[in-house]
C-alpha cells in the first residue's frame, strides 16, 4: 500500500459555484488504477464525487478523463505511473496526481462531461452504419480475410472520447468531425461490404471540417487507450479519397499533399519556396495560366507566409528564392528519395491486428536503417500490412523493436 | 407528456438492443432504456466468441448436446434446441449487418475452439467479439432512430402493474437531472443482465447489479436456478478481470506451482477445455491442496501459442496482462484463479421471453429459460442474448398489436419519488455507509457461496444478508443533489442486490446435491432422483417461497458427465 494525493477538478453545478480543485489522499497498491483511487474517495470519503465508470478494465469506455493533462481512461492508468507523470511535471519532483474532466466537451458535474452534444453528434454525422448494395447473400459476404482484420482496428474503438478530448484541431475548430468519428468512418470505408465508399469519401472531403481539417498532431494516437490510432485512420481516408478516388477537397488539402510529395520526390527535402505555388497552381501550365481559385488561394495565403517570416518559422529568406535549396550532407538527400520511393511502391498500412511473420529479433544495426525508422516509426505498431493485397512486408526489414518509444514528431510519415 | 411505447426495453446490452430492433421490425413503437450509455453495457466484455453449428460437418444437434451436457442436464432441452437451431441464421444476420467476423483463407467465416464443445464452432472478432457485435447493433439503433427512442442514462426504479396484474410501465429516473417519470408501455422487456456485483471480486462490471431480476421478483415474477452462479476458471487474482477462454481455445495450458499440467488428472480428454465448472473446481482443488502459488492462484501459460497468433487473436488479453498485471503473456505465464462470472439463473421465462406476468418479458443473462442449466458453456451467452432477445422483441411487438394500453397508476411514481427523497434526507448518525454494506455483501458471498459450498457456509451468508437487509433502511449516502447523483443509484442497487443474494442463498441451501456450478462438499454427488428439477423462488412476506418445476427433456437422457 502507498499513499497518493489526487488533485481533482471538481464542479458541483447545484451549488451555484464555479469549478474548483480539491485534494484527496488515498491509500492503495501502486498497481491499482487512478479510477480505483477515485472510487476509494467516493466510497469512503465523499459520495458526491462523480465519475462515469463500469468495467474497470478498459473495455466499456466510461471513464475518459485527463490525468496530468493527458487524455486517457482512469481505469487504465496505474497510480504509480500517474505519480511518475505528476512528478515529472513538477519542478521539485513531487506533485499530486491531477485528474480533470475531458476537454472539448461541456462539463456536467465533476468528471462527467456531456458526450452527447459533442462526441455522439459527430459519430452520427458520418452515417455510422453499413450500407451494402442490394439484398444480402444467402450465406456470408465473402471478403478478403485481411480486410476484416484491417477494419477491426477501428472496430476496437470503445467510444471513450479520449481522442476527442485531446484533439487540437477540434480545440481550434469545434465543428471538426474529429478523430473518433473519422475512425468510425474508416470502419465503413475500409469494409468491402459497404457500397457507399466513394460517396462517404466525397462527403468527408467536401466538408470543410472533414478529413483535411486534421493537422497531424498525433495527440489522438497518444490518447487512444485501445490502439485505434485515429489519425492513422484519417490518413487512410485521405489516401483513399485522393489517391484511389481522385477526389479533391474544398480545403485544397489534397493538392497541398501532392505538392509536398512531388517536391520531396524531386528534391529529397522540402523546398518551401515551391510549396505554396505548387499547392495552388500545379506544374508549368498551372503557373502560366493560374486559375482564379489559385490566385485567390495564393493571395489568401500571403498573411500566413508573412507571419512565418516574422515569427522565424521561415528561417532563411534565401530559401524563398526558387532554386536556392540547401542539400543535406552525406548523400542523405538520396536516402530520403529512396524512402519516398519505397513508400510509393509499397503503400504500407499500419495495423495492430496483423503481425506478418513470426517476430524476429531485429539485428543491432537495424535501428539506423532508414526504412525501418521511416515506415515503422510508431513503437506501438509493430505490425505492417500491405493494403489491398496479400503481400506482407518482410518484418526483418520493417519491424522496429516493439518497445521503442514513439517520438511525437517521428519523421517519415506521409504528410 | 410522459413517454408511451408499445414495447419498452429496459437494458441496452446485446439482449436489449436485439429485442428493440426485432420489435421495431414489427412496426410498433419502441423505447430502449439504459442506466448507462448503451455501448457501456457489459456485453462488451464477452471476448471469446459466439457458438453456432454453421460449418459443414457440424450439426445443431451436436451443439445442443454439448450445451445439455455442459448444463449438467439442468438445461431445458426445448429451449436449447431452439437456441442451437436458430444460431446459424443469427450469425449470418449479424454478418450482414456488418460485424467484422474473422475469416478463413477463403474469405468465409472462420471458427475457433472453445470449452465443452465437441467441434470448433465459435465465431469471433479477435477477442472483442461482444464489443464488436454490440457496437454494430448500436449502429442499427442509430439507423432506426425514427422507430426506436433511446433513453440513455435513465435508471429504472420499479415496474408498474395494473389492477389486473399486467405490466403496464415503469418508473424512470433521468440520471442527468434527477427527474422521475412514469413511462407507459403495453409491454416491458427486461434485459438488464446479470448480478455479478453481488460477489467481490467479480469479472462483472460495476453496473452488473441485476436490477431487472430484483424488479421482476418484487412484482411477483418467479426467479429460477438462482443457486447456479458460474465461476470462470481464468480471472486475474486481485482485480477479478477476465482472461478469455479463447486463450485455452488457442491452446494455452494451466499449470500448478509445481509446473504440472494438472488438468490431466481431472479431465484427461478435454484437458483445459472441459466445462468451466469442472476446470474451476480443479483449480480450486489445486489451490486448496497447497499446489497453487502463494497468492492463491495457478498459472495460465499462453506462451505455448505462437506469438503471431496471440497478437492476431488475443490482443485484448495482451493488453489486460500488460496493463493490469504487469505481465507480458507472450513471454511468461500469468497467475489466475476462478472468479465470479455469470448468472445462470434469473427471471423465469418461456422460449418467447414471456414471464407469468402478462406484458412482462425477460431476455439475456437476466432471464432463465433455462438454456444454461447448472453451467453455461463459453460462447453460448452471446448467442442466448441474441436469439432470445430477438424472440422476446418479436413476441412483445405481436402482443402489443393485440392488447389495449393502460395508463399506469401515478401512485407508483409518487412511491418512488418518496423513497428517493427519504434516502437522500437520511441522517448519518443511525447507520453505516451504503458502500460499506455493499462491500460486506460482496466479500461474504465470495467467501461462502462460491466454487465449493456447504450448509454452514451458506447459512452464514444468508444470516449476514438478512442482517444487511435490516440495516439498509438506515444506511446513508452523501450526495443530496439531483444532477448525476450516483450515490442514490448505488443505494437502490444495493437493495436490488440483497434481494437476489437472499434468493441465491436460499436456493443453494435447498439443493442438497452437487450439479454444475453448485458443488456442495456435504453432498458431493449429483442426485438425479431427487434433484433433476429447477428451484423457483417467489416473494412471500419476509422469505422467498420455494417451489419446483421439472426439467424439460426432449432427446438427451441424463448421463454421467466426464470430459
Amino acid at each position: 500500500m502507498a499513499e497518493y494525493t489526487l488533485k481533482v477538478r471538481r464542479y458541483q453545478p447545484e451549488t451555484g459555484e464555479g469549478p474548483y480543485w480539491e485534494e484527496f489522499k488515498v491509500d492503495l497498491d501502486p498497481d491499482l488504477s487512478v479510477l480505483d483511487g477515485l472510487l476509494q474517495v467516493r466510497d469512503e470519503k465523499d459520495g458526491t464525487l462523480v465519475v462515469r465508470c463500469s468495467c474497470r478494465a478498459a473495455i466499456c469506455g466510461s471513464c475518459g478523463t485527463k490525468i496530468n493533462g493527458q487524455s486517457t481512461l482512469a481505469c487504465k492508468t496505474q497510480l504509480a505511473e500517474a505519480q511518475d507523470g505528476a512528478n515529472r511535471r513538477s519542478p521539485d519532483g513531487s506533485a499530486p496526481i491531477v485528474v480533470e474532466p475531458m476537454g472539448n466537451m461541456p462539463v456536467v458535474k465533476d468528471l462527467v462531461t456531456d458526450m452527447e452534444s459533442t462526441h455522439w453528434e459527430k459519430i452520427r454525422r458520418v452515417t455510422p452504419w453499413l450500407i451494402p448494395e442490394g439484398d444480402p447473400p444467402e450465406r456470408e459476404y465473402v471478403v478478403p480475410p485481411e480486410s476484416m482484420i484491417d477494419v477491426t482496428q477501428s472496430m476496437a474503438c470503445i467510444q471513450c472520447g479520449a481522442c476527442v478530448s485531446s484533439c487540437l484541431s477540434m480545440e481550434a475548430d469545434p465543428e471538426f468531425v474529429g478523430p473518433a468519428a473519422l475512425a468510425k468512418a474508416y470502419r465503413f470505408v475500409g469494409d468491402p461490404r459497404d457500397a457507399e465508399t466513394r460517396q462517404r469519401l466525397y462527403d468527408l472531403a467536401q466538408d470543410p471540417h472533414g478529413i483535411y481539417d486534421c493537422t497531424h498532431c498525433f495527440q489522438c494516437i497518444d490518447a487512444c487507450p485501445k490502439g485505434v490510432a485515429p489519425m492513422d485512420q484519417i490518413m487512410r481516408l485521405r489516401r483513399k479519397a485522393g489517391h484511389d478516388e481522385d477526389i479533391n477537397d474544398v480545403n485544397n488539402g489534397r493538392r497541398h499533399e501532392l505538392a509536398f510529395t512531388k517536391i520531396i520526390a524531386r528534391k529529397g527535402t522540402l523546398d518551401e519556396s515551391l510549396l505554396l505555388q505548387e499547392s495552388y497552381a500545379q506544374g508549368v501550365g498551372g503557373k502560366l495560366m493560374p486559375t482564379s481559385g489559385a490566385i485567390k488561394g495564393l493571395i489568401g495565403s500571403l498573411p500566413t507566409a508573412i507571419r512565418g517570416i516574422r515569427t522565424g518559422k521561415m528561417r532563411s529568406l534565401a530559401k524563398l528564392i526558387p532554386g536556392v535549396h540547401p542539400k543535406l550532407p552525406d548523400g542523405a538527400q538520396q536516402h530520403v528519395k529512396s524512402v519516398y520511393q519505397h513508400a510509393e511502391e509499397h503503400r504500407e498500412e499500419l495495423n495492430l491486428y496483423i503481425t506478418g511473420e513470426e517476430e524476429v529479433e531485429p539485428e543491432p544495426d537495424e535501428a539506423s536503417d532508414p526504412l525501418a525508422s521511416a515506415v515503422g516509426g510508431e513503437g506501438r505498431h509493430p505490425e505492417l500490412v500491405t493494403e489491398g493485397g496479400s503481400e506482407t512486408v518482410g518484418t526483418s526489414e520493417a519491424t522496429p523493436e516493439a518497445d521503442v518509444e514513439p517520438e511525437p514528431d517521428e519523421e517519415g510519415r506521409l504528410s | 407528456m410522459a413517454p408511451k411505447h408499445d414495447v419498452l426495453v429496459i437494458g441496452a446490452g446485446l439482449a436489449g438492443q436485439r429485442a428493440a430492433l426485432a420489435a421495431a421490425e414489427e412496426g410498433v413503437s419502441v423505447g430502449i432504456v439504459s442506466k448507462v450509455h448503451p455501448v457501456r453495457s457489459h456485453s462488451n466484455a464477452a471476448q471469446g466468441g459466439i457458438n453456432a453449428a454453421l460449418q459443414e460437418g457440424d450439426s445443431w444437434e451436436s451443439h445442443a448436446f454439448d450445451t445439455v451436457k455442459g448444463s449438467d442436464y439442468l438445461g431445458d432441452q426445448d429451449a436449447i434446441e431452439i437456441m442451437c437451431r436458430e444460431a446459424p441464421e443469427e450469425i449470418l444476420h449479424l454478418e450482414h449487418l456488418g460485424v467484422t467476423f474473422h475469416r478463413n483463407d477463403e474469405g468465409r467465416l472462420g471458427t475457433r475452439a472453445f470449452g465443452g464443445a465437441s467441434q470448433a464452432r465459435t465465431y469471433y472478432v479477435a477477442d472483442i467479439t461482444g464489443q464488436a457485435i454490440m457496437h454494430v447493433l448500436y449502429e442499427q439503433l442509430m439507423k432506426f432512430s425514427a422507430q426506436i427512442s433511446r433513453y440513455e442514462e435513465y435508471f429504472t426504479t420499479r415496474l408498474v402493474l395494473d389492477d389486473e396484474g399486467r405490466c403496464v410501465g415503469a418508473v424512470l429516473r433521468n440520471v442527468a437531472d434527477g427527474s422521475m417519470e412514469l413511462y407507459e408501455a403495453k409491454n416491458v422487456i427486461l434485459a438488464t443482465g446479470g448480478n455479478g456485483q453481488i460477489w467481490r471480486p467479480s469479472t462483472n462490471a460495476l453496473i452488473c447489479t441485476g436490477d431487472g431480476i430484483a424488479m421482476a421478483y418484487r412484482v411477483g415474477a418467479p426467479l429460477m436456478d438462482m443457486e447456479m452462479i458460474q465461476y470462470h476458471p481464468t480471472t486475474l487474482a486481485k482485480k477479478g478481470f477476465l482472461i478469455t477462454e479463447g486463450a485455452r481455445g488457442e491452446g494455452a495450458h494451466l499449470l500448478n506451482a509445481e509446473g504440472e499440467r494438472f488438468m490431466e488428472r481431472y479431465a484427461p480428454n478435454k484437458m483445459e477445455l472441459a466445462s468451466r465448472d469442472v476446470v474451476s473446481r480443479a483449480e480450486q482443488t489445486e489451490i486448496n491442496d497447497g499446489r497453487g502459488f502463494d497468492d492463491g492462484t495457478v498459472a495460465l501459460d499462453i506462451t505455448v501459442v505462437p506469438r503471431k497468433r496471440i497478437h492476431e487473436a488475443l490482443r485484448e488479453i495482451v493488453l489486460v496482462g500488460r496493463d493490469f498485471a504487469g505481465v507480458d503473456i507472450t513471454r511468461e505465464p500469468i497467475h489466475i484463479k476462478p472468479g465470479n462470472h455469470y448468472t445462470m439463473g434469473g427471471v423465469k421465462t418461456d422460449v418467447n421471453g414471456a414471464t407469468p406476468i402478462p406484458g412482462l418479458y425477460g431476455a439475456g443473462e437476466l432471464a432463465c429459460l433455462s438454456v444454461h442449466g447448472g453451467n453455461r458453456l463459453g460462447a453460448n451467452s452471446l448467442l442466448d442474448t441474441l436469439i432470445f432477445g430477438r424472440r422476446a422483441g418479436k413476441h412483445a411487438a405481436t402482443r402489443a398489436k393485440q392488447v389495449d394500453g393502460a395508463r399506469p397508476a401515478e401512485a407508483a411514481l409518487r412511491d418512488s419519488e418518496r423513497e428517493v427523497a427519504e434516502l437522500i434526507g437520511r441522517d448519518h448518525d443511525n447507520g453505516r455507509r451504503i458502500s460499506v454494506l455493499r462491500r460486506e455483501l460482496g466479500e461474504t458471498m465470495d467467501r461462502f457461496v462460491a466454487v465449493f459450498r456447504d450448509e454452514d457456509g451458506i447459512q452464514t451468508a444468508l444470516d449476514r444478508v438478512k442482517k444487511l437487509q435490516e440495516e439498509l433502511p438506515s444506511a446513508y449516502i452523501d450526495d443530496q443533489g439531483t444532477v448525476f447523483n450516483q450515490d442514490v443509484l448505488g443505494a437502490i442497487e444495493l437493495g436490488f442486490m440483497l434481494d437476489q443474494a437472499e434468493c441465491t442463498c436460499v436456493a443453494a441451501l435447498h439443493r442438497t446435491e452437487s450439479r454444475g456450478a453448485q458443488y456442495r462438499t456435504d453432498f458431493p454427488e449429483r442426485n438425479d432422483d431427487e434433484w433433476l428439477k429447477h428451484i423457483e423462488l417467489s416473494p412471500n412476506g419476509d422469505e422467498p417461497e420455494v417451489s419446483y418445476s421439472p426439467v424439460t427433456i426432449t432427446q438427451w437422457q441424463p448421463a454421467e458427465r466426464t470430459y
